[in-house]
C-alpha cells in the first residue's frame, strides 16, 4: 500500500487552514466532521481491515463521551486533560474487550447482531439507570486543561481535534503496513487459510476490536468535551448505522475512504436538511438519506475511493471482475 | 407479591414472549432460508400497527366491518406488500454480502419512516380494543386480566401451532426446510426456487405485521415501535440461534419472563436486564441455544 | 519404520450423528516417504485430513506430530509445530500478489505482531523466504502478479509455496492435481519427487497414474474404512481393492 503522503498533506493542511477562512458555524460543523472521521476510522479498522462487520460502534463512542464528563471532578475545578481522556479511552477498549470476547467467537450474521445488541445494552445503561444521568444527559461545565492547553478556547479544542485525526490517521495507516495489519489483512481475505499457516486469529481479532473500541472511545471524548454535553443518542445504533454508512460510502479497505467518506456523508446530511434545496421535505431528510445509501450500495459498492477508476473503466467499456477477485480465489 | 399479582405478571411474560416469538420467527425464517439479513423487519411491525390504526375507519366505513375485518384486510395487504417487496427489491439481496444487506436494508428503515411520517404523521394513536374482546377474567375478588391480552396470546399460538405444521406436516414446507439445507439441490429437482422465497418472504412480512396489528390496542401505536421491536427481535435470534424456530420460541419465553419480572422487581435496571441474560447465555454457547 | 515417523494417527474415528465418516483408521507418515490415500467419493479422505490437521477433533483416537499428542490442538498450533496443508480448493489470497501470499505465510513462523513501527512487506526474513519457496514451486517470474490473475495451475502451485513458507516438516496435500493440465501435471509431480527428501508427505488424490507412480505407500480406503495399505504393487494387486475400487484390469 503506497503511502499517500501527498494526499495526507493536501487534506490536512486544508483542514488546518479551514479555520481561518470561514466563521465559527463552519469551524464548528468541520470539527464535528472530523470527529466523526476518526470514528470513521476506528471502524475502518475492523470492517474495511479485519473484516468484522460490527454494528455497535456507537457504543464505544458513547462510553468515551460519557467517561468525559463523568470522571470530571464534580466540584467545579478543572479536569486534567491527559487523565480523563486516558481514562475514557481505557474504559472504551475495556468495554470493547468484554464484547469482543463474547462475539468474537461467532461469525458472519451473527457476529452483527451481537454487537449490536452489546450496544444496546450500553444505551440503555445510560438511558434507564441514574449511572447516566437518563434521557435528560448530563453537561459538562468545565472543560479540561493541560498546561497550556486550555479546551474551553475554540481554537485550542478544534486544534485538538486536528491533531487527534492526523494522528489517529496515521497510526492507523502504520499499523496496516505492519505484521499486524497484513495478518489482520490475511484473515480479512482468508481466515481459514491463516489458520492453516499457523495464525491464531481469534487473539488478532480481539486486539483489532479492542484498538478500534479505544479509538472509538477516543472520539467520542472529543465528541463530549467539545459539546459539553452527552445523552444517550450518542450510543443509539443510529450513530452506528451512520459509521458504517460513511465507511462504505468513502470506500472499504482505504484509511482514506473513512475520510472521504465522513466529510461526504456529514455534507449529504447538510445537503437533506437543508430548506433552501428541499422546502418543506427538509424535515424528512431521512428518506434522501436512506434512498442515497440504498443507490450507494447498489451502484457504487467500492465507494467514492473508487469512483475514479470505476468512472475511467465505464467509459473505456472495459469489463472488470477486480471485484470479484477480493473474494473467490 | 401476592399469588393473583404473580399470575398476572405470568400472563403478561407469556404474551409479550409469544408476540415476540411472531415477529422474531419472520426474521428468523427469512434469515435461515434465505440468507438475508433483513434491519427492516421491525418496519413491518410499525406498518402492521399503523395499518390497525388507519385501515379501522376504512374498513367500517366501506363495508361495516370491525376488528376481525380490520385483520383480514391488513393481513392480505401485507401479504401483497412483501410478495412486491421481495420482487422489487430483496431479491438482489441473496448474493450480496452482509454488510451491503445491512445498509441497504437499514436504508430502507428511513425510507420507511420517512413514508409513514409524510403519509400519517408522527403523532403517538391509540387503537381501541374491540367490543366483544373488551372484557376482563376475573383472577380473585380485587384483580382481573384483560380478555384482549389473553386473545392475543391464544392468537400467537394458534399462529405457532399453524407453522409448526406447515413446516412438518405439508409439501411447502417440506420445500421449505429443504431449501434452507441445499438451495442448488431444489432448484435441480425442478421446484421454483423464486416463487418459493416469494412465499416465504411474504410470510416473515405478514406475520410481523400482523403482529403489530393485534398488539396496536395494547401498545399503542408511534413512531419508534419498529426500532424498538427490532433489537429485541436481534437478541431473541442470538439467544435462539439463527434459523431456529424452536430456538426463537424458547427464546422470545425467556425474554418475556425476564422483561416482565424485570421490571416489577427491578425497575431501574429493566432494560438492561434482557441483554445481560444474553451475555450469560452467549458465555455458554456462543451460537445460541440450539444451532441450526 | 518407527524411526522417523514424523505424523501418526492412531485409531482415528469421527462421527457426525449416525453417519461415521472415518472409521478406526491408523496412518503413520515418515519422512522421505509419499503416502497416497485413495478412495472413491465420500470414502472419508478429506475427513481423515482434517483430522490429521486439526479442523476438528476426532470423535475417537489420537494424532501425534513429531511423537508430540496433538488430538486437542487447534489447526493452527499443530501448523506452528511443523504441520502444513493445502486444500482441494484454492485457498490463496487472490487479492495480494504471489509474493506477498508467501510472505504471509512466512510470517506466521515469524509474526511478531507487536512491532507495529515495521513495515512488514520490507521484512528481510520473510520476504527472503517468500522468494525461495515461489521459486522452488516455479513461480519465480510471477513474483509481483495478482494471485487471483494466475492460471489455475499456478495457484495451486502457488498453494504448495504457501505450504512449504512455514517450514513444515509434514505436508498433507488434499489433490494437488485437482484441474491441471498434462504439462502441469508433470511440474507438480516433479517438485513432488523432491519435497519428499526432506518431508513426510501425504497425498490424497484422484488420478490414479500419478498416484502409482510417485507412492511409495498407498492406504485405499472405502466407506471411511481403510481396507488396504501397502506397496503400489500390492494395493494393485489386492482383489478387495481391485473389486471395491479399481476394477478388474
Amino acid at each position: 500500500m503506497r503511502y499517500p503522503s501527498s494526499f495526507v498533506i493536501a487534506v490536512f493542511g486544508a483542514l488546518a487552514l479551514w479555520p481561518l477562512v470561514t466563521g465559527s458555524y463552519g469551524t464548528d460543523l468541520v470539527a464535528k466532521i472530523m470527529i466523526y472521521a476518526l470514528l470513521a476510522l476506528s471502524l475502518e479498522l475492523l470492517v474495511g481491515s479485519t473484516g468484522l462487520v460490527c454494528f455497535g460502534q456507537a457504543a464505544f463512542f458513547g462510553i468515551g463521551a460519557y467517561a468525559a464528563v463523568l470522571l470530571s471532578p464534580n466540584d467545579g475545578s478543572t479536569p486534567s486533560l491527559w487523565l480523563t481522556l486516558f481514562s475514557a479511552i481505557i474504559l472504551a477498549a475495556a468495554y470493547a474487550f468484554a464484547v469482543g470476547t463474547l462475539s468474537l467467537r461467532t461469525q458472519g450474521v451473527y457476529f452483527i447482531m451481537v454487537t449490536l445488541a452489546f450496544s444496546q445494552m450500553a444505551y440503555y445503561l445510560v438511558h434507564d439507570t441514574p449511572l447516566g444521568g437518563g434521557t435528560d444527559g448530563i453537561y459538562l461545565y468545565v472543560k479540561p486543561t493541560w498546561g497550556w492547553i486550555d479546551l474551553d478556547k475554540a481554537s485550542h479544542m478544534y486544534g485538538m481535534i486536528w491533531l487527534s485525526l492526523l494522528l489517529g490517521f496515521l497510526f492507523l495507516s502504520q499499523l496496516l503496513r505492519s505484521p499486524f495489519g497484513r495478518a489482520i489483512s490475511g484473515i480479512r481475505v482468508n481466515e481459514q487459510r491463516m489458520k492453516a499457516t499457523g495464525f491464531s486469529v481469534y487473539p488478532y481479532k480481539l486486539a483489532a476490536f479492542t484498538l478500534s473500541g479505544a479509538i472509538a472511545g477516543w472520539a467520542g471524548y472529543l465528541f463530549a468535551i467539545k459539546d459539553g454535553f452527552v445523552n444517550p443518542e450518542l450510543l443509539s445504533w443510529h450513530l452506528s448505522g451512520s459509521v458504517l454508512v460513511m465507511i462504505i460510502l468513502g470506500g472499504l479497505g482505504h484509511m482514506r475512504g473513512a475520510l472521504l467518506g465522513a466529510f461526504a456523508f456529514a455534507l449529504l446530511q447538510e445537503l437533506f436538511q437543508s430548506e433552501a434545496v428541499f422546502g418543506s421535505y427538509a424535515k424528512h431528510w431521512h428518506l434522501g438519506l436512506g434512498l442515497t445509501i440504498m443507490a450507494c450500495v447498489a451502484f457504487m459498492p467500492h465507494g467514492l475511493v473508487a469512483l475514479p477508476a470505476q468512472l475511467r473503466e465505464r467509459l473505456s467499456g472495459r469489463n472488470t471482475a477486480k471485484a470479484e477477485l477480493e473474494e473467490h480465489a | 407479591m401476592d399469588f393473583a399479582t404473580f399470575l398476572i405478571q405470568c400472563l403478561n411474560a407469556v404474551q409479550y414472549g409469544l408476540l415476540l416469538f411472531l415477529v422474531a420467527s419472520g426474521l428468523t425464517l427469512i434469515f435461515g432460508i434465505m440468507g438475508v439479513i433483513n434491519l427492516a423487519h421491525g418496519s413491518f411491525y410499525m406498518i402492521g400497527a399503523y395499518m390497525a390504526y388507519a385501515l379501522a375507519p376504512a374498513v367500517s366505513a366501506s363495508f361495516g366491518g370491525g376488528f376481525f375485518s380490520t385483520l383480514v384486510v391488513g393481513l392480505v395487504l401485507s401479504v401483497i406488500l412483501g410478495y412486491v417487496l421481495e420482487w422489487a427489491f430483496f431479491s438482489y439481496l441473496y448474493e450480496r454480502e452482509h454488510l451491503q444487506q445491512v445498509l441497504m436494508t437499514y436504508g430502507l428503515i428511513l425510507v420507511f419512516e420517512e413514508l409513514r411520517s409524510m403519509l400519517v404523521g408522527d403523532d403517538v394513536h391509540g387503537v381501541t380494543v374491540p367490543e366483544w374482546l373488551n372484557g376482563a377474567v376475573a383472577l380473585n375478588e380485587v384483580m382481573s386480566y384483560p380478555v384482549y391480552r389473553l386473545f392475543m396470546s391464544g392468537i400467537c399460538l394458534l399462529l405457532a401451532a399453524a407453522m409448526w405444521f406447515v413446516f412438518t406436516r405439508t409439501r411447502l414446507g417440506m420445500m421449505i426446510r429443504a431449501g434452507t439445507s441445499n438451495r442448488e439441490m431444489v432448484q435441480s429437482l425442478g421446484i421454483d426456487i423464486t416463487l418459493l422465497y416469494r412465499i416465504v418472504f411474504a410470510m416473515g412480512v405478514a406475520l410481523a405485521v400482523f403482529a403489530g396489528m393485534i398488539a396496536a390496542p395494547v401498545s399503542s401505536v408511534y413512531p419508534g415501535m419498529g426500532n424498538a421491536v427490532l433489537i429485541i427481535c436481534f437478541v431473541v435470534v442470538v439467544i435462539g440461534g439463527i434459523g431456529s424456530i424452536k430456538g426463537a420460541l424458547l427464546a422470545a419465553l425467556l425474554i418475556g419472563l425476564v422483561d416482565t419480572f424485570g421490571k416489577v422487581l427491578l425497575p431501574q435496571a429493566a432494560g438492561v436486564l434482557v441483554y445481560v441474560l444474553m451475555a450469560l447465555i452467549l458465555l455458554w454457547r456462543p451460537n445460541g441455544l440450539f444451532k441450526d | 519404520m518407527s524411526r522417523d515417523v514424523l505424523l501418526r494417527g492412531i485409531n482415528l474415528t469421527r462421527r457426525w450423528g449416525g453417519l461415521v465418516a472415518v472409521n478406526d483408521v491408523s496412518i503413520a507418515l515418515t519422512r522421505g516417504c509419499v503416502h497416497a490415500v485413495i478412495g472413491t467419493n465420500g470414502a472419508g479422505k478429506s475427513t481423515l485430513i482434517n483430522l490429521l490437521s486439526g479442523e476438528f477433533p476426532p470423535s475417537s483416537g489420537q494424532v501425534e506430530l513429531l511423537n508430540q499428542d496433538v488430538s486437542h490442538w487447534a489447526q493452527s498450533r499443530r501448523a506452528r509445530a511443523g504441520l502444513g496443508r493445502s486444500y482441494q480448493r484454492n485457498t490463496i489470497f487472490p487479492s495480494f500478489t504471489v509474493l506477498e501470499n508467501c510472505r504471509l505465510s512466512a510470517q506466521a513462523q515469524h509474526q511478531q505482531a507487536w512491532s507495529f513501527w515495521r513495515n512488514a512487506e520490507a521484512d528481510a526474513t520473510t520476504v527472503t523466504i517468500a522468494h525461495e519457496v515461489a521459486t522452488r514451486v516455479g513461480l519465480g517470474e510471477s513474483l509481483h502478479r495478482q494471485a487471483g490473475y494466475l492460471s489455475h495451475g499456478q495457484k495451486r502451485q502457488l498453494e504448495i509455496a504457501m505450504c512449504l513458507a512455514t517450514a513444515p516438516k509434514v505436508l498433507l496435500l488434499d489433490e494437488p492435481l485437482a484441474g491441471m493440465g498434462a504439462e502441469e501435471t508433470e511440474r507438480m509431480l516433479t517438485l513432488l519427487e523432491e519435497l519428499k527428501h526432506d518431508h513426510a508427505i501425504l497425498l490424497v488424490e484422484h488420478d490414479m497414474d500419478a498416484v502409482f507412480r510417485i507412492a511409495d505407500l498407498i492406504t485405499v480406503m472405502v466407506n471411511g474404512l481403510v481396507i488396504a495399505t501397502g506397496s503400489p504393487d500390492d494395493v494393485r494387486n489386492n482383489p478387495d481393492v481391485r473389486s471395491a475400487y479399481l476394477g478388474d484390469h
